[in-house]
């Protein structure tokens, strides 16, 4: 009966649906779903519906409960899911953020060619997987005390580039310049410290990875130079991760305390995963103050694995680094909470925005993108499987006016993990993307077998729906040749 | 009934769960862990070269079981312990206390499967009928 969400939804346009109020009693806003037709055969087999009714339940939610085509069930939240809630007399939940805070991707250019870097692809993976520490139970390089763990919490990406790694314009072409304002080290757990100093410099294990990737398609050539993407053939370089045992045990001890403050608070709610505690309130600007110290966090942690990647081009290719021009093209995160201006019915107000596997993406003339990019638009970034592809886009005005400035993250899986393991074993998978031309390195073939190209959607379909629904707009499309796993 | 399964492993698109057995809530309770680790490695491979306590208060039943996950998961990220037997001394509805015994995780010798980020609330039952059944779903 996979046809039934067609007696709940209400189809606004071939990419906009939407759940009504009536769907479930206590939902004070209507959901709103950005997919084709043909995807949401799969979402309501997920009972992700379920998902985007139930966050229509927050209190101060505005306009609607989003999910973005990549939409799949998470827990508590969709992942794919968009929330955007009152200050004044809305919540905020750790459980629209996620577990892992501040997960996100950063693009990196380099001038060398698809035919340079394939002559030396074995090597160049070899040499990034053995300087870039990853995998389960892999321990960084960076031996912090407790008081500089302190320092990246405040400082972010700028505390790792004044120690040497990295440069300054990496702070500029990142999201919130690599540093979010109000985080506090005092609202953060022992426990969470004890976990985050052995992780910060590491890749990390499940769904991240390192990807050497060619430019394969360009959809819009101006604004592609404009981020230094030149031609097609060019290599590039994806870093995808977070903030690792850091982030999720902050999240474990926030959902912990929130869902007491429900109690105090008097919040009605369908599951105990969305607790949450009104944004003005001591629990919730510790909760913000804490996801901020887990935000640079991240950030700190991309910076050093992009200082050891370049330090791995450098090697590989016997050339400088300022030789190979590896200038950073931007750095998004996909797991966090903001606090943003919109306008709502005409008025000006401050939003708690949540973005729980959903990327911002604002449009050209923003003040909060860097100035480089004031005259195209936010770079989105947004990964697709190890094997396929994925693509770079900008966000728009039209993401201003309907998502809170936000679009899709990636593809979203398909299969379930087990799934994929059953089907698949990881030498196969190495196997047949050795024969596609791209060449893997992985912590453990299980991981391997789990993050197959097969258990993921297509993620050209999600990336199609949000460019004809004009919440980011494709200006590049490249395929991977090399990958590093966890 | 005869309780012959300790615990099973659930499938979920984006993560993965688990539903452990007991006879009674210590028995579960036990089962429930082990089944974590399982996911996290073979616990055959496993040795008991060590030993930590633990001591938990909750407000609740679902929040003492959520929380005594997380609190080997924790452990398992912080000091790398693989834990591969549990003794529960003491539990009630809102406080435990119990003994993990296992060995520091080592790449010669253990295979590390899943990643486990946290035990979450999400679709959390806890069902007492002819014994007890525990379902939990993780974030990996």
């Amino acid at each position: 009966m996979t046809s039934r969400w067609k007696e709940i939804v209400k189809k606004i346009d071939d990419y906009r649906w939407e759940i009504p109020t009536s769907y479930k009693e206590g939902m004070s806003v209507p959901g709103r779903i950005f997919s084709s037709e043909s995807m949401l055969d799969h979402i309501w087999e997920e009972h992700a519906f379920e998902q985007v009714a139930n966050v229509a339940f927050l209190p101060g939610i505005v306009r609607y409960s989003l999910a973005m085509p990549d939409i799949h069930w998470g827990y508590g939240f969709p992942i794919g899911g968009v929330a955007a809630t009152r200050v004044k007399d809305g919540v905020v939940s750790p459980g629209g953020v996620g577990f892992d805070i501040n997960c996100g991707v950063r693009l990196v250019r380099t001038n060398l060619t698809e035919e340079e870097v394939r002559a030396r692809i074995e090597p160049l993976v070899n040499e990034l997987f053995y300087n870039i520490p990853s995998g389960l139970g892999s321990e960084g390089k960076i031996r912090a005390s407790g008081k500089e763990l302190d320092e990246v919490m405040v400082m972010g990406s700028r505390w790792a580039v004044e120690r040497g790694y990295g440069l300054p314009e990496d702070i500029v072409a990142t999201e919130e310049s690599g540093c979010m304002k109000g985080a506090r080290a005092d609202k953060v757990s022992a426990k969470a410290k004890k976990r985050g100093l052995p992780q910060l410099g590491t890749l990390g294990s499940g769904n991240h990875f390192l990807e050497v990737a060619v430019v394969d398609e360009l959809y819009d050539r101006d604004a592609a130079r404009v981020m230094g993407i030149e031609d097609l053939g060019q290599v590039l370089l994806l870093i995808h991760t977070g903030s690792r045992g850091f982030g999720h045990q902050i999240c474990s001890d926030y959902v912990e305390l929130l869902g007491q403050a429900v109690k105090k608070y008097g919040i009605n709610l369908p599951d105990r995963q969305l607790a949450c505690a009104p944004v003005d309130s001591p629990e919730g600007k510790d909760y913000l103050a804490a996801m901020a110290s887990a935000a640079n966090y991240a950030w700190t942690n991309r910076q050093f694995i992009l200082h050891w990647a370049r330090e791995s081009f450098a090697k590989v290719f016997n050339k400088s680094q300022a030789e190979l021009e590896m200038r950073q093209i931007y750095d998004v995160c996909h797991n966090i909470a903001k606090i943003e201006n919109y306008d709502i019915d005409g008025k000006p107000e401050k939003l708690c925005v949540h973005r729980k596997g959903a990327t911002r993406a604002f449009p050209a003339g923003h003040p909060d993108i860097p100035e480089v990019y004031r005259g195209i638009g936010q770079p989105v970034l947004i990964p697709g499987d190890m094997g396929r592809y994925s693509f770079v886009a900008l966000g728009t005005e039209a993401a201003m006016a309907e998502t809170f400035g936000s679009t899709c993250h990636g593809a979203g899986r398909l299969k379930s993990r087990g799934a994929a393991k059953r089907s698949l074993k990881g030498a196969d998978v190495a196997r047949s993307l050795a024969a596609k031309g791209i060449t893997v390195k992985a912590g453990s073939m299980a991981s391997l077998a789990e993050e197959a190209p097969q258990a993921y959607k297509d993620v050209s379909e999600v990336v199609e729906i949000t460019h004809q629904a004009g919440i980011s707009l494709k200006v590049a499309k490249t395929r991977p040749i090399g990958v590093i796993k966890g | 009934m005869l309780m012959t399964k300790e615990f099973e492993i659930l499938d979920h698109t984006a993560d993965v769960g688990i539903i452990a057995y007991g006879a009674d809530m210590k028995q579960a309770f036990v089962n429930a862990a082990k089944g974590l680790f399982s996911l996290i490695t073979n616990l055959s491979d496993v040795d008991e070269a060590l030993r930590r306590d633990i001591d938990l208060t909750a407000a609740d039943e679902e929040s003492l079981l959520v929380d005594w996950l997380n609190e080997l998961v924790y452990y398992f990220d912080a000091e790398g312990i693989l834990f591969k037997r549990f003794e529960i001394i003491e539990l009630d509805d809102t406080h435990l206390k119990a003994r993990g015994y296992g060995e520091k995780a080592d790449n010669t010798k253990h295979e590390l499967k899943t990643g486990v980020k946290a035990a979450t609330y999400h679709m959390l039952k806890i069902e007492k009928n002819n014994g007890y059944r525990l379902q939990v779903l993780f974030d990996i």
